[in-house]
């Protein structure tokens, strides 16, 4: 069977399984936003909570995919197999990018602009608000842009407990020893990142400041 | 002790009526014996006893190699820097009692890179500490345009430009407009011209000198540059490794006789060549 066969005899059930990844991206990458930027715009004048923030993200970002999931199952609340425990873990994966280009962005603005901005009298803030956040846009899409991908890529391996998506194929494939099948994952899943990753480039090169 | 109330009453009033000539007649900004010291693994003191007053009105020009510390004396009057020792007292008020909001926003501000919002266009760039003062739009867009006049840029043409658009110059005759929106009585300049060529370096400080003359400010006005400290000064501070080495007029200026002077002097020598 060619990958192109099984693909035609299986378009449903792929499309159905990209309708399921997507969700759990969109849905992980939604949490992750809503936590990584605040929490990036609260550790700009925090220095110990910065250091505490940075390094555990940076600590989730190192733990094997797989193995994250895998520790997540016992945990009550968030644990367990399927769906909700998938999400928590790709939320923990998603996080370091968007907090550490939030924090980068509102701190790498041109020191001369800021000082300006102190000098004429402008609050912690109002700076934050109308110099820091609208400077660093561009490079906070950035870090959202690098965190989709690789929420994309680690929403395949969700498969392994239960939470569905394009990983689904790829386990079976594996398991079948069949080229076909892991292609009916695999491409869908590239297909999706690469799709991600020109639309939120447009976009970030629309909200670019010269 | 029924004497004691009025006597007490009476010397209040004194003394805010004291207080009030000083922030009418008084010097706009005092130094008293204000030091300045950064309290890093090596404690390191920037500016020592620096005593001096400047006027209302008075353009008074700081002069000294880099690193001398007269940025820091700057910092020190809109308290982005609070003095280790001494007090600094702007309009009548020690800086520390200011609230650094209110001290700022009545004291314009233009640095040498202009530090110009990039996502902002000309227009919004000046009209900001009037946003901040919550003016109303009719007031604001004639107070920008107005500026844009004052400072030679024609209103209609460079009022929705980004700071991008606008060359070296531009951007610092924008930054000037920006620093008197509000129309404050203080003017602090940090080599605001150091950064152009030349001769754009020439046509703003002439430009300048006159708009400082027309404005009656109080300007302090940071420079290494002892040709553009003659040209606008009414009086030159000399700073030396973060002390006061000499206060004169630009008329006494050239003649005194100091090493670092004559090191300044020197480098008004005439062009090479052209005296031949």
């Amino acid at each position: 069977m060619t990958p192109w066969t099984f693909f035609l005899e299986h378009r449903a059930e792929i499309l159905e399984a990209t309708a399921d990844h997507l969700t759990l991206v969109v849905i992980a990458m939604a949490f992750a936003v809503a936590v990584g930027v605040p929490l990036g715009m609260l550790i700009v004048h925090r220095p110990a909570l910065r250091k505490l923030a940075l390094g555990l993200a940076s600590i989730f970002q190192t733990i094997p995919s797989l193995a994250l999931f895998g520790f997540l199952i016992p945990i009550p609340f968030i644990g367990g197999i399927g769906r909700r425990t998938a999400i928590v873990a790709l939320v923990l994966y998603a996080l370091l990018p968007i907090l550490r280009n939030t924090y980068v962005g509102l701190t790498g603005i041109d020191p001369a602009v800021l000082e300006a901005a102190e000098a004429m009298g402008m609050t912690e803030s109002q700076i934050l608000w109308r110099v820091r956040l609208p400077l660093a846009r561009a490079v906070i899409l950035a870090g959202i842009r690098t965190a989709t991908i690789i929420t994309i890529g680690v929403a395949t391996i969700a498969a392994a407990i239960g939470a569905g998506g394009l990983g689904t194929f790829i386990f079976r494939g594996v398991a079948m020893v069949s080229d076909a099948v892991i292609l009916a994952g695999a491409i869908p899943a590239a297909l999706l990142a690469i799709a991600a990753d020109l639309l939120l480039g447009l976009l970030e090169r629309r909200l670019k400041i010269s | 002790m029924h004497y004691d109330v009025p006597s007490g009453e009476r010397g209040v009033s004194i003394e805010m009526n004291a207080k009030t000539t000083a922030e009418n007649t008084g010097p706009a900004i005092q130094f008293q014996d204000v030091t300045y010291s950064l309290n890093g693994s090596v404690p390191r003191t920037i500016v020592s006893d620096i005593r001096f007053s400047v006027a209302s009105g008075q353009t008074l020009v700081l002069l000294g190699r880099s690193g001398s510390g007269k940025t820091t004396l700057l910092k020190l009057i809109n308290s982005l820097l609070i003095p280790t020792a001494g007090q600094v007292i702007v309009r009548g008020r020690a800086t520390t009692d200011w609230d650094p909001i209110r001290l700022r926003r009545g004291i314009g501000y233009v640095i040498q890179d202009a530090g110009l919002f990039p996502h902002f266009t000309v227009a919004q760039n000046i009209a900001l500490v009037p946003s901040l003062e919550k003016w109303d739009a009719a007031r604001t867009a004639a107070r920008v345009d107005e500026l844009l006049s004052l400072v030679g840029l024609e209103p209609a043409e460079y009022r929705s430009r980004r700071p991008h658009e606008l060359s070296g110059g531009q951007r610092q005759r924008v930054g000037v407009a920006r620093a008197l929106a509000v129309d404050p009585p203080i003017l602090l300049m940090d080599e605001p011209f150091g950064a152009l060529d030349p001769v754009t370096r020439a046509e703003l400080q002439r430009e300048f000198s006159a708009l400082a003359r027309r404005l009656g400010k109080t300007i302090v006005f940071v420079t290494h540059d002892l040709r553009e400290a003659l040209l606008l000064a009414s009086r030159i501070i000399l700073l030396e490794s973060g002390r006061i080495i000499v206060d004169a007029t630009p008329q006494e200026f050239p003649r005194i006789d100091h090493p670092e002077v004559t090191a300044f002097t020197a480098c008004l020598a005439p062009l090479p060549g052209a005296s031949a």
